[in-house]
């Protein structure tokens, strides 16, 4: 499991610009970022590689901030990866709420996160996974 | 236990012949007495024979703040300075102060009532009570001591700051009852813990707290926090000082001293009286006072009556905590809607401090209502299908407290500009 960083932001100019100032400003490198938005607001999600100063940085810069667990799997760029991963997992009648995609480390492969409803089974499922390999936060930066 | 238990059980029908009596009385006395209140009735076409009862209360006229600053200084008091043995003032946020005076026997009567609520909240004579309210022109500090030295209570007349030494004395002197505001109660209780100085080092077993509104969940904190029953305590200088009401051990809404006072909740824009259970003004006579007796006096402040007996065996009507002010109110699609709710509804979803503020607009002749709320790291969820829920959540509490729905939008954290009053938290944008 790695730590997700997610922040509220209301649908303004300049909102999302602020937190990339904040991370800039503490040479904090981003690998993957997603945007959940509705009409008034949205959520920023950011996989980053010093998750812990980010969350306190945000925090002071006035940022709502909140650090998620999610899962980070390494799978390979194929044709198919991605759904045999998704069967084990409601094969075990585990939930995705939601996923996104990271950059890759090697080559050949892709490394995708993503948010399920029982983080442990999860874990769990995929520890002996021939499909997908999970990632901790150091092999991800 | 009580202070007077023959008075604080009276049965309702010995009350209601008291209150009639004392109103009559006091009735000739302010038209004879007080030049304001003779023009007032005359105005009215009302003669002090008029008044029969309790049951002629909503022909008498009502009084205001601004009747007290329009007749500043002593322009409504009904003894002479000769008789007037107290002056106490609340600060004036516009200008003069209000000015109260007391004769000895309002002086004896205020300390009545104080030990009433003293043994209300389970103190007597063996009891070390620590009054941290302020001493001075503030009827907070002054109004208590009386009582709790009628009491023969040992006092600490400590009054506020210096928590230190507040701290100090508490534990050194064994104090067993804590009289200050409820906020200072909190910090009071931090400071505690900060300096390593556990509870069971301390004596206190109760505390009365007042002079400012303070919801059910900041009494579960007090309570815990110190390890003791905190009671509620209502009053105003206008109508006499802090004592006016207090809540026993049932503490479900506070006894209003039936036997001086003489409590009503009317609608703050039809000023009609409203029945037992309803939410609105609440407006007091006084029927015992010498020095600056009032007829109706408008507090402001909203509360809802209950009538039914207490188990605790007072029979003493009883007042909610206080809700809000009336200065607050307003009208959205012709219901009453007072801030104060919208604070409640959302101190009930959890939000320790909530930041808010209401935005009216009116789309032709259908007046709409936003809040905004801010989100606290308490409810944000990283999943829109979290802050959808929360949102809901807000609207469905908003509804069922209001009668009224509401666009609820989550904005982000002091992104509401803060103010000092709170009717700052209202933006009308309505040309009405």
């Amino acid at each position: 499991m790695i730590k997700q960083v997610s922040v509220f932001l209301e649908n303004k100019v300049g909102r999302l610009e602020n937190i990339l100032e904040v991370l800039y400003q503490y040479d904090i490198n981003l690998r993957s970022i997603s945007v959940a938005e509705t009409t008034d607001y949205g959520i920023i999600r950011l996989i980053l590689d010093k998750p812990e100063l980010a969350i306190e940085k945000l925090k002071e810069a006035g940022f709502m901030v909140k650090e998620t667990r999610v899962l980070a799997l390494e799978i390979s760029d194929i044709t198919g990866s991605m759904l045999s991963v998704i069967k084990e997992l409601s094969a075990n009648d585990i939930s995705v709420e939601y996923t996104y995609s990271s950059l890759p480390l090697h080559g050949n492969n892709v490394i995708i996160i993503i948010r399920v409803d029982d983080n442990e089974k999860a874990v769990e499922v995929l520890k002996e996974s021939k499909n997908a390999k999970l990632l901790n936060i150091e092999e991800l930066v | 236990m009580y202070w007077n238990e023959k008075v604080e059980t009276m049965s309702h029908e010995e009350l209601i012949y008291i209150q009639n009596e004392r109103l009559k009385d006091m009735v000739h006395r302010l038209y004879y007495n007080v030049p304001f209140y003779r023009s007032k009735f005359q105005n009215l076409g009302l003669e002090p024979e008029d008044i029969k009862g309790i049951e002629d209360l909503s022909k008498l006229p009502f009084t205001t703040k601004q009747d007290l600053r329009d007749n500043y200084p002593y322009g409504i008091f009904a003894s002479p300075l000769s008789e007037i043995v107290r002056i106490h003032a609340s600060s004036g946020t516009t200008g003069k102060p209000t000015v109260v005076g007391y004769t000895k026997k309002d002086i004896n009567t205020w300390s009545e009532l104080s030990a009433r609520a003293f043994v209300a909240a389970d103190a007597d004579r063996n009891s070390v009570i620590q009054i941290a309210y302020g001493y001075g022109l503030f009827t907070g500090g002054l109004g208590l001591h009386y009582g709790a030295e009628k009491l023969c209570a040992s006092v600490i007349p400590i009054s506020t700051g210096n928590t230190q030494r507040q701290i100090m004395l508490m534990k050194d002197l064994k104090t067993s009852l804590i009289a200050c505001t409820p906020s200072y109660a909190i910090y009071l209780a931090d400071s505690i813990k900060e300096q390593g100085i556990s509870l069971e080092e301390l004596n206190l077993k109760s505390g009365i707290f007042g002079a400012e509104p303070w919801p059910e969940n900041m009494r579960k904190e007090i309570e815990k926090k110190l390890n003791i029953t905190a009671h509620d305590i209502y009053g105003l200088s206008e109508v006499m000082g802090p004592g006016v009401a207090i809540e026993c051990n049932y503490k479900c809404g506070m006894h209003i001293w039936e036997d001086h006072f003489i409590p009503e909740i009317v609608d703050p824009n039809t000023l009609e009286p409203l029945p037992y259970g309803t939410l609105g003004e609440l407006v007091f006579t006084t029927i015992t006072k010498e020095g600056m007796p009032l007829l109706r006096y408008r507090t402001r402040d909203l509360s809802i009556l209950y009538n039914e007996t207490c188990k605790c065996g007072r029979t003493h009507i009883r007042m909610e905590r206080i809700k809000g002010r009336s200065d607050d109110m307003l009208i959205i699609r012709g219901v009453n809607i007072f801030p104060s709710q919208i604070e409640n509804a959302l101190l009930e979803i959890g939000e320790v401090e909530p930041h808010y503020q209401l935005i009216i607009t009116r789309d032709g002749t259908l007046d709409n209502l936003e809040i905004k709320v801010e989100v606290t790291e308490h409810l944000f969820s990283d999943k829109i299908s979290g802050l959808e829920s929360l949102q809901k959540n807000i609207a469905r509490k908003m509804e069922s407290a209001l009668q009224l729905s509401a666009k609820i939008t989550l904005v982000e954290p002091n992104s509401i500009p803060r103010f000092e009053g709170k009717s700052k938290r209202v933006i009308d944008k309505r040309n009405i």
